[in-house]
């Protein structure tokens, strides 16, 4: 009878301790949920890069893909992209593709973007707002690793401050 | 610890006051009163017999009426403190969180965002206290009911005279004829739609009964409401994002899986015209100067028709026109859109015509588009226009080099190149909203300004909310339990045979005068006598002392 009492005492409790556990967790991460979890496949896409080469995500499995969203008026991307085209000049023999998604501004300012810069890498323009839409983009700039198998590795947030950052990253995703 | 045998023969739960069958005292200690308290009917809380594991002690901290009341209050004064400054989600965005408190309000302002009143609803500490009002929700509820259902399932016909006695209507009668006089009374009981149970000759009438259970419905319905909320941070559950739509634009739907589309016909924003609309209201208008009448997009919804990849030309189907108002959300498959904002007025395209500086001869007119335009525009005959460089949202950096500060058109400006036969090298002039200079010296020809096209933009959210019906049924459920246990009373009338003397008492849970009202026409014509309010009498007989005290 007691140890009945004890129990069931003890199942509510853990019923509803489990209940206010899971709303705490849920609250505090609720801000940094990324609608492309790590772990997760990465959604697919297919989108023109300034060149007028068509880029399908899909395409590249089997090969690392560290694909990153920038704007032209974002400072930190401005900062961050010679360290992304440096390193993909050097891997381009490697199995791991560098791909940048502008956030759909004009060719115009693109364009003079990558002269400014100087980029050689491939520059894809999310023109319809599409991609940014299903990756759940806030925060600029923003980097996914995209393993060979075509799951997201993991996500970096704001700024590349280095290349050795770049590097790091390369070496996760390499199949 | 064991059961209580009580002298009847009934076995009770360690720690009952009143026996659950025949009312005796079992804990004379805690029924030292004159009348009983009936509160819980004398049954054994279980918080406040077991006391000995770290589980029965969160239990018991729970169990108490009075931690449940101070979470309330405490959750109250939260709710009320977060009132004094605003919320996170209405300050401006010129500064972060942190900062702008500090910056507007001084060391309080510092202290209200350290210790997360700014995003009250998302504090730790303050979902605590929900939660804990939760759970002392259900484990009071629990500690209650179940003995209280246990008691009153239990209760015999005959009750102990010690507890006739002690019952707040109570009186002895002496009758010649008792027979005649409880079948009158139960025939008057019946009427008055009692259940009548007998036994040795005495009765229980009862009623209303159930509405004893009505604040537990009532808690019940409240933690269906607290599920609704915990089920809210579900993933799918409950979706609350935005959507901005330039007109003549199509955009994916956000959170659909990029399965809808819609697209923005037209943005209008209606005000109330003092000639035209309703005369009563001319003065208003005058003095209030501009009163919306109406925010409304025309939009086209579609669904994806082929599977498509995002960035790839969709094929889409049109599913419905509609036109979103302010109440009047557009709703499709489980979501709703609704009009939530605009922007009017946003630059579309800005046009120019190249001009000779000297003889103000003009050689065509290029127009363009902000949101993207082209590298180059021919005006023929060896005139054309190169766009270098284009600054939608314009400004001169630190180092004074002119950049953008988003790619919204706010504040458009341009570096062109200008041919001309004259000039096939070109020139090179930067325009932007009332400037035009001249960086490398002077120029034959000029772009002047010669128009500009606006576009609205209307700001729709997104919302899907699956936890709704949760919140209904609550809300349902909350409020049968307050009828139940507000309109009905829970009413028992005892009438023993003691020797030649009838013995009558009474309980109810609340509404003594309509008890006692309905007793005396009960009793009517049977011979027995009214039951005394003894509370009352306590009372007169208190007040009596006083006042002789006084004399």
């Amino acid at each position: 009878m007691k140890k009945q009492r004890l129990l069931i005492r003890t199942v509510i409790l853990l019923v509803l301790g489990a209940a206010v556990v899971y709303t705490l967790y849920a609250n505090f991460t609720k801000d940094d949920i990324q609608k492309v979890a790590v772990g997760k496949k990465a959604p697919d896409f297919v989108l023109t890069d300034m060149n007028g080469e068509q880029h399908r995500l899909s395409d590249y499995e089997g090969k690392g893909v560290l694909l990153n969203f920038w704007a032209t008026w974002c400072k930190p991307c401005e900062r961050e992209m010679p360290y992304m085209d440096k390193q993909y000049q050097e891997n381009q023999e490697e199995d791991v593709q560098i791909l940048a998604v502008n956030i759909g501004e004009s060719n115009v300012v693109v364009n003079e973007f990558i002269k400014k810069h100087d980029l050689t890498f491939p520059i894809l323009n999310d023109k319809k707002q599409e991609v940014q839409t299903v990756y759940g983009i806030g925060n600029l700039p923003i980097t996914f690793l995209i393993g060979p198998d075509g799951n997201v590795v993991n996500v970096h947030e704001g700024e590349i401050i280095n290349e050795q950052v770049v590097i790091d990253m390369i070496k996760e995703i390499k199949p | 610890m064991k059961e209580v045998k009580c002298e009847c023969g009934h076995v009770n739960p360690h720690g009952t006051v009143l026996c659950e069958s025949c009312g005796l005292t079992l804990i004379e200690e805690k029924a030292q009163g004159k009348l009983h308290d009936m509160r819980y009917e004398g049954s054994a809380r279980r918080s406040q017999t077991y006391n000995k594991t770290i589980v029965d002690k969160i239990w018991n901290f729970f169990s108490s009426v009075k931690v449940g009341v101070w979470l309330i209050v405490i959750t109250l004064v939260a709710s009320a403190l977060g009132t004094i400054f605003p919320q996170e989600m209405y300050i401006p965005t010129i500064m972060t969180a942190a900062e702008y408190y500090e910056d507007q309000y001084g060391w309080l302002g510092k202290l209200y965002y350290d210790l997360g009143f700014h995003n009250l609803y998302s504090s730790w500490w303050y979902l605590v206290l929900i939660a804990s009002i939760g759970v002392s929700l259900v484990i009071c509820s629990i500690d209650r009911a179940i003995p209280l259902y246990r008691a009153l399932n239990k209760q015999r016909v005959t009750r102990h005279e010690s507890f006739l006695k002690r019952q707040r209507l109570f009186t002895t009668s002496a009758s010649e004829n008792i027979d005649a006089s409880f079948e009158k009374a139960k025939e008057n009981l019946a009427m008055k739609r009692y259940k009548i149970r007998e036994e040795d000759g005495n009765i229980l009438a009862e009623k209303g009964r159930f509405s004893r259970w009505g604040p537990y419905v009532n808690h019940c319905g409240l933690i269906i409401f607290l599920l609704g909320g915990i089920l809210r941070f579900v993933p799918g559950m409950y979706i609350d994002d935005m959507l901005w739509i330039r007109e003549g634009e199509t955009k994916v739907i956000p959170e659909t899986n990029g399965e809808y589309y819609l697209e923005n016909k037209e943005f209008t924003l209606e005000v109330y015209d003092k000639d035209k609309d309703n005369e009563a209201f001319s003065e208003a208008i005058e003095n209030a100067g501009m009163v919306p009448k109406n925010f409304q997009s025309d939009v086209i919804l579609y669904k994806k028709a082929d599977d498509s990849l995002p960035g790839e030309e969709a094929k889409l189907e049109q599913i419905k026109e509609f036109n979103i108002r302010v109440n009047e959300p557009l709703k499709f498959d489980g979501y709703a859109l609704y009009q939530t904002e605009y922007r009017l007025g946003e630059l579309s395209t800005m046009s120019f015509t190249m001009m000779n500086k000297k003889s103000k001869e003009e050689f065509g007119e290029l127009t363009i588009e902000l949101n993207d335009p082209q590298t180059k525009y021919d005006l023929g005959d060896g005139y054309s226009v190169e766009v270098m460089s284009y600054f939608p949202d314009f400004e001169f950096n630190e180092s004074g080099e002119p950049t953008t500060k988003s790619r919204i058109p706010n504040n458009p400006a341009f570096v062109f190149k200008m041919f001309s036969p004259e000039k096939p090298e070109g020139e090179i002039s930067f325009v932007a909203i009332q400037q035009n200079l001249e960086p490398f010296g002077d120029n034959e020809y000029q772009l002047r300004f010669s128009g500009i096209e606006t576009n609205d933009v209307t700001g729709l959210t997104v919302r899907k909310d699956l936890t709704l019906w949760l919140f209904a049924l609550g809300g349902f459920i909350f409020m049968i339990g307050v009828a139940q246990g507000s309109y009905w009373n829970h009413r028992r009338i005892w009438l023993r045979r003691k020797d030649d003397e009838i013995w009558v008492a009474a309980h109810t849970n609340k509404n003594w005068h309509g008890l006692k009202r309905e007793i005396s026409t009960i009793l009517e014509g049977t011979g027995i006598e009214e039951p005394l309010d003894q509370l009352q009498e306590n009372e007169n007989q208190d007040s009596e002392k006083k006042n002789s005290n006084h004399e």
